[in-house]
């Protein structure tokens, strides 16, 4: 088993004249295991993968794929690997059945065999009912199942999957690392290559790159093992967590600091003493299993600082108990299905609501009618007390907005995109000036003003974003997805950020896949199927499904748990 | 609410003119189909090659022969002895038409009888052949007035011809103006039809949804960065008319510029009416060239629209491209007055008027 | 989605042992899975093709459209020519020739006693000509002191002004015969007989209809093929076909083969309708219409699968399908204008217009029949300039995404 399946051999890869995408990678990826192939976006993943596939050439070094030079012999490799690019690679307007077709002629697989591999799939990946179905009504999930069925119609001794995670909830990625992991136990090797760092995490091992330049290769517990002793968990905080990791993570000693649900998680410097933590009575600080992002912030130098000069500069919002988003039995249907029922909920001033959900449960139709972009079929739903239907432009003059993946015109100048938001949100003149002025300065997009945002790195992207969608000061901010793919370190500022607006009473709606993200909620609604399923604060769902088995889920758990409760409630 | 505005039209018109490919497409194309198809569209026929079958052995039928070659619009002249040979070069397009000189030719006409000539022309090519025909029948009757008696001269009506507003029948005074307003459908078509679709299939329609902009604020802010960029083409086609090509320019700049705006603003609601219907690119993309190709056709550009079946016409009605047609060739060549320009700018206001309520309508009911 | 923890575990041990039996491939085989690889890519086509509204609407409903126009509508035989005629005495002898003005087929006459009756109507294009008989005429015809008849003509649009002057001069003409005739005078001059061969009564859709199937083969082979290969692009499911065992080769003939095959039945459609419901001759034989669009194809497919090699953008692949493809196809094909009387350098552009080769070639085979000399000159140009654009399609087209 322990035969090299990829050897890369100090190999270079630039596009233009820009920094190099690779730079001098060497690695070695085995058969018979799942090797990560993890960084933030941007890092050169896809590019590596490509790579691997013979579709791009390096500039320098050698690739040798299965014993094959990709320069030399691609149709030999091409011909013994499973791909699964990025969005899948699936034909929308062909059918589940019509895909697999396809893909069997193109690999050929042998007519005879078809009946029972097809067979085998579609229960392997629990598509059987939906084998009619265009590809492009289904949900993320099934549409990811369905890609990997069709790299594995002919049996590949290698398997590349790039971001097969990205856009799935956490039940469906699940089940496919359940089914990737299947197959290496016959010896397939696995390449599977992610942003999240928890899937990372469960790698036989990794290669960690950033920026074009590969940091580390060998078991992700190797990596984690710089961390030991350095990790703690905070909790029986008194009074606002979000003021205190603030305070935490400016002092002298701590390296990095997030929040999980009610408690706050904590990475010291090495050498740093652990009373740098001590805060008040009734706060305790237990040291904590560290994790695979614990110790790559601490490759990359340690998070930001708890500052936010953001929310410093943003005035506060009084009157703290008001409701400042209200969801009245929203109700939506498409024809004679119900995309969403009776969905009610109130989000006070100052507080951090999730809305969580498998793909196609009615998550997003409950975002998009909070936020204007879906009438309600009924019900009805309001933003600092205007009505949406009514009332639009008032209540969509208080709310910003920031899909992370399509906010901003990528045509446009980062200095052109600020002038349009600020514009279109109405601000003016000297006030206007100021404003595009400071989140200049605090965000320091002077250096980029003039580059289209479409050439930005993904990290300036997603902080362009948030300037755009917070100049107007708006009382209520919706996000989505807003930090899939990033780096950690900039996932770390960009919550600081939110956290600090949060202080000066801004509400925020988030609605992710992430559970990272899901952590920093104050409360969360569950949507399954239409219906909000659950709703509590994060500590409070977790504690809903802990049992003897495990005693201390993580919001991953506690997600599917609901999920399939709920399920089978139903059956 | 202006500011807003603003803000869109600042941001539509950088999308189109950023990119330097963007750029490109804008203003290159545009001009160069000005040039080429100026000089392509032409309706002269000069170059063609002619064969002849002269039966006659008197001096009349040299005559003729000698004039033909002499004429400026045939460039090769083929003598044959051979019906056969006649129809070979005829069937396989060497020549565009054949003269034959019957046999009497000369010795009719020198008894004052008149001559007999056949004229066989290439039907597949009608509009090339009857020109060709048009000229041989005009060195043929001037042969025929040299010869005639001054009685007979006298005797015969002549006809005087007065081309008013383009004395020489210049044909490029006609398609220039004409091109102005056919390109200017063209580009602004694509265009608006692409913004929309492009938004939706990029994801970032939902941001301006979300935003306090009305819907008649997108509207505005979608039509206006086309109906600039169609000011800018009409603008560089005017002075490239009046300075390049000298085309007079008889009528006010005033009524062409206020007509303008109208046909602009019913362009662009028909190419944002295809754009909302429109679910991804390729569909507004085709959508567009469904509508462009019958509207060129039923403009009145290239046959006139009473020469259309009575069923047919009213179609026409809905074509903008019909009424600035006349605008423009109008206000070009024969100084049209107000209530004329105004009699086509109404139906314009009205097509843009419905069109753009249509998409208003259509981007509301995708949010339901 | 499984609530028990448990899952299916999918095996291939079976397929496996199989695998092993077959180590060796033939000749044959590595055909016969190239063959199956191709025709899978073809099935997928064809079933986007029937799937998208906008590929219907482009290959049938377009083509359908343009038929009907120029079948029914739009002609460029002028038959209902508005025409002002002002006499301006009223004699036996004027009437007389007014009423042959009113009596010809291609004018609708308006009558007058003034040319200023009809100077406005002129300027805001109600007569596109006025005729004028002066006061004079009856006296000067009758004395042979050369009498003179006055059109005025609209020449902001020379091509009907022209044809005014035409058919003003043909009816006075045939009036003069007739008087002629009637008084036995001698007519003078020279009897010229003209025989329009293949079209004789000049019906303008005999030619517009083949030239119209030219357009529509044009827009399916190079605009449409552009736009779904950018798409694929776009979407990034070229990506995903290239990393199967597909050849660079299979892929280009799994666009070619769909689209050749849509052109070819649309226009199979168009020349039915063309001549079972406009009656458009079809004089040739069915082998050299087929023969003669096959090779249009080739270069059409070709430059559309080049143009989206070289844009991968479908906003741009329809710009460019546009300007070097679609206009041409129109205005330098010879289809509406003579590429002879252009100026040189437009006659050398037109020179790589394929569709110039395809026009003449269709209206040969609608209207002459099959004259083989020239279509055959006309295939080995398309076919050479299939060569060229299909070439440079496949070079662009490496199993490479950079």
């Amino acid at each position: 088993m322990s035969e090299d399946f990829v050897r890369i051999e100090g190999v270079s890869k630039a596009f233009g004249s820009g920094a190099p995408a690779l730079d001098q990678i060497s690695a070695a990826i085995k058969g018979g295991e799942i090797t990560g192939l993890v960084g933030p976006d941007g890092a050169g993943k896809t590019t590596l993968i490509r790579l691997m596939t013979g579709l791009l050439l390096p500039d320098a070094g050698t690739l040798t794929v299965l014993g094959f030079d990709t320069r030399r012999e691609a149709a030999r490799i091409q011909a013994a690997i499973g791909y699964m690019p990025q969005r899948f690679g699936l034909y929308e307007d062909l059918s589940v059945q019509e895909n697999l077709d396809l893909y069997a002629d193109l690999r050929g697989l042998p007519q005879v065999e078809r009946a029972q591999v097809f067979d085998e799939l579609l229960s392997f990946t629990d598509l059987k009912r939906f084998t009619q179905r265009l590809a492009g009504k289904l949900s993320g999930g099934m549409k990811q199942k369905l890609g990997l069925a069709c790299a594995l119609l002919k049996k590949p001794r290698l398997l590349l999957l790039d971001e097969p995670g990205v856009g799935v909830d956490p039940i469906s990625r699940r089940e496919l690392w359940k089914m990737v992991k299947d197959l290496t136990s016959e010896g397939i090797g696995v390449v599977w290559s992610t942003a999240y760092l928890d899937e990372a995490e469960a790698c036989t091992s990794v290669l960690l790159l950033n920026q074009g330049k590969l940091l580390f290769t060998g078991p992700p517990a190797e990596l984690t093992r710089r961390v030991d002793g350095r990790v703690f968990k905070v909790t029986g905080i008194e009074g606002r967590r979000r003021p205190l990791l603030a305070s935490l993570l400016d002092r002298p000693g701590v390296l990095d600091g997030v929040i999980q649900g009610e408690a706050i998680r904590i990475v010291t410097e090495p050498g740093a003493r652990q009373d740098v933590l001590r805060e008040g009575e009734g706060t305790k600080v237990n040291p904590a299993p560290p994790r695979f992002e614990d110790a790559f912030v601490d490759l990359l130098g340690g998070g930001p600082g708890g500052r936010s000069k953001l929310a410093e500069a943003t005035q506060t919002q009084a009157d703290a108990d008001t409701h400042v988003i209200e969801a009245r039995g929203l109700t939506k249907r498409f024809g004679d299905f119900t995309a969403a029922q009776d969905i009610t909920f109130d989000i006070k001033r100052g507080e951090i609501f999730g809305l969580l959900g498998p793909n196609g449960a009615g998550k997003s139709t409950t975002f998009k009618m909070l936020c204007g972009l879906l009438k309600p079929t009924a019900g009805e739903g309001r933003v600092a007390g205007f009505d949406l239907r009514r009332d639009t432009a008032e209540a969509r003059n208080r709310l910003g907005y920031m899909a992370q993946k399509f906010s901003l015109y990528g045509d446009l100048s980062v200095a052109q995109n600020l002038d349009f938001f600020a514009g279109v949100y109405g601000l003016k003149g000297q006030h206007r000036r100021d404003k595009i002025k400071l989140v200049t300065d605090i965000f320091d997009f002077a250096r980029y003003a003039n580059q289209s945002a479409k050439d930005l790195p993904l990290g300036h992207k997603q902080r362009l974003a948030l300037a755009c969608a917070v100049m107007h000061e708006p009382e209520a901010l919706f996000l989505d997805e807003p930090t899939s793919g990033v780096d950690p370190i900039t996932r770390r500022e960009f919550w600081t950020h939110i956290n600090g607006l949060v202080e000066k009473g801004v509400t925020i709606l988030v609605t992710t896949h992430f559970m990272d993200e899901a952590e920093y909620c104050d409360r969360i609604s569950l949507i399954f199927r239409g219906k909000s399923i659950a709703l509590g604060s994060p500590d409070e769902l977790k504690a809903r499904v802990a049992s003897a088995d495990n005693p201390d889920p993580t919001m991953e758990d506690a997600f599917i748990a609901l999920v399939e409760g709920s399920e089978k409630e139903a059956a | 609410m202006w500011g807003r505005i603003h803000a869109l039209i600042i941001k539509e018109l950088l999308a189109i003119l950023r990119d330097p490919r963007g750029r490109l497409v804008i203003i290159v194309p545009p001009i160069l189909q000005l040039f080429v198809f100026s000089y392509a569209a032409t309706l002269e026929v000069t170059n063609v090659d002619i064969a002849v079958l002269n039966r006659d052995s008197g001096k009349w039928g040299q005559e003729l022969i000698q004039r033909i070659e002499g004429a400026p619009s045939f460039r090769r002249i083929q003598r044959t002895d051979e019906q056969k040979k006649v129809h070979e070069l005829i069937d396989r397009q060497e020549v565009i038409a054949a003269v034959q000189i019957g046999p009497d030719f000369s010795r009719a006409l020198e008894a004052g009888r008149a001559g007999e000539v056949q004229v066989i022309l290439d039907g597949r090519r009608s509009n090339a052949s009857q020109i060709v025909a048009g000229y041989l029948n005009q060195i043929i009757a001037r042969l025929a007035a040299d010869l005639a008696t001054p009685r007979q001269l006298s005797a015969a009506v002549t006809i005087v011809p007065r081309n008013w507003f383009n004395p020489n029948l210049t044909y490029i005074w006609f398609t220039v103006p004409s091109l102005v307003a056919i390109i200017a459908l063209l580009i602004g078509l694509i265009v608006t039809a692409l913004s929309v679709a492009r938004e939706r299939e990029l994801g970032t329609f939902d941001q301006l949804m979300v935003s306090p902009l009305r819907t008649h604020e997108i509207l505005i802010g979608k039509l206006t960065p086309p109906m600039l960029i169609g000011l800018f083409h009409i603008t560089i086609y005017v002075l490239t008319a009046v300075f390049f090509f000298e085309i007079p320019l008889r009528g006010s700049l005033v009524l062409l510029y206020g007509s303008a705006l109208f046909y602009l603003a019913s362009v662009v609601g028909i190419g944002l009416f295809i754009s909302s219907l429109s679910m991804t690119q390729q569909q507004a993309i085709l959508g567009a060239f469904v509508f462009m190709v019958p509207a060129v056709l039923l403009s009145g550009f290239a046959t006139p629209i009473e020469n259309m079946p009575d069923w047919l016409q009213p179609v026409t009605y809905v074509n903008p491209l019909r009424y600035f047609l006349v605008v423009v060739k109008g206000v070009f060549l024969k100084d049209i007055p107000l209530s004329e320009v105004l009699h086509n700018t109404i139906p314009l206001a009205l097509i843009a008027l419905f069109t753009l309520s249509a998409a208003a309508w259509l981007f509301r009911s995708r949010l339901e | 989605m499984k609530s028990d923890g448990s899952h299916r575990v999918f095996s291939f041990s079976r397929l496996r042992e199989k695998g092993k039996c077959r180590k060796k491939i033939t000749d044959g085989g590595r055909m016969s899975a190239s063959l199956r690889r191709l025709s899978a890519l073809v099935r997928k086509e064809t079933y986007q093709i029937l799937r998208d509204p906008s590929s219907i609407l482009i290959a049938f409903v377009l083509p359908l459209i343009l038929l009907f126009l120029f079948g029914y509508g739009v002609s460029l035989d002028a038959t209902r020519t508005r025409l002002g005629v002002a006499v301006e005495e009223m004699t036996p002898l004027t009437q007389d020739l007014a009423a042959s003005f009113q009596a010809s087929r291609y004018f609708e006459v308006k009558m007058g006693r003034d040319r200023r009756d009809f100077e406005e109507a002129l300027v805001v294009g109600e007569v596109r000509g006025i005729v004028v008989i002066p006061q004079t005429f009856t006296s000067d015809f009758t004395t042979h002191s050369h009498p003179q008849i006055q059109v005025i003509v609209d020449g902001t649009d020379p091509n009907t002004a022209s044809f005014v002057q035409n058919y003003v001069q043909g009816v006075v003409a045939t009036w003069m015969r007739q008087r002629a005739s009637e008084t036995q005078a001698e007519p003078p001059g020279i009897n010229v007989e003209q025989r329009f061969w293949f079209n004789p009564e000049l019906t303008s859709r005999n030619f517009l209809v083949p030239g119209s199937i030219a357009i529509v083969m044009t827009l399916i082979g190079t605009l449409l093929t552009a736009l779904v290969v950018a798409r694929e692009w776009e979407r990034g499911t070229m990506e995903a076909m290239m990393a199967t065992p597909v050849t660079a080769a299979e892929l280009l003939a799994g666009k070619i083969l769909p689209y050749f095959i849509l052109a070819i039945t649309s226009m199979t459609l168009c020349v039915l309708v063309a001549v079972f419901l406009f009656g458009v001759p079809f004089r040739g034989s069915l082998l050299a219409l087929y023969a003669i669009s096959a090779a249009f194809l080739l270069p059409a497919l070709g430059q559309g699968l080049l143009i989206s090699a070289a844009t991968r953008n479908q906003f741009l692949a329809s710009q460019l399908a546009l300007l070097s493809a679609f206009l041409p196809a129109f205005l330098l094909s010879g289809f509406l204008f003579e590429i002879g009387s252009m100026p040189t350098i437009i006659q050398w552009i037109s020179a790589i217009v394929p569709a110039r080769y395809l026009i003449p070639s269709l209206q040969t085979v609608f209207l002459a029949g099959d004259i083989w000399p020239l279509l055959l000159r006309n295939i080995a140009i398309m076919l050479l300039a299939g060569v060229v654009f299909l070439g440079l399609a496949a070079r662009s087209t490496r199993k490479r995404l950079a």
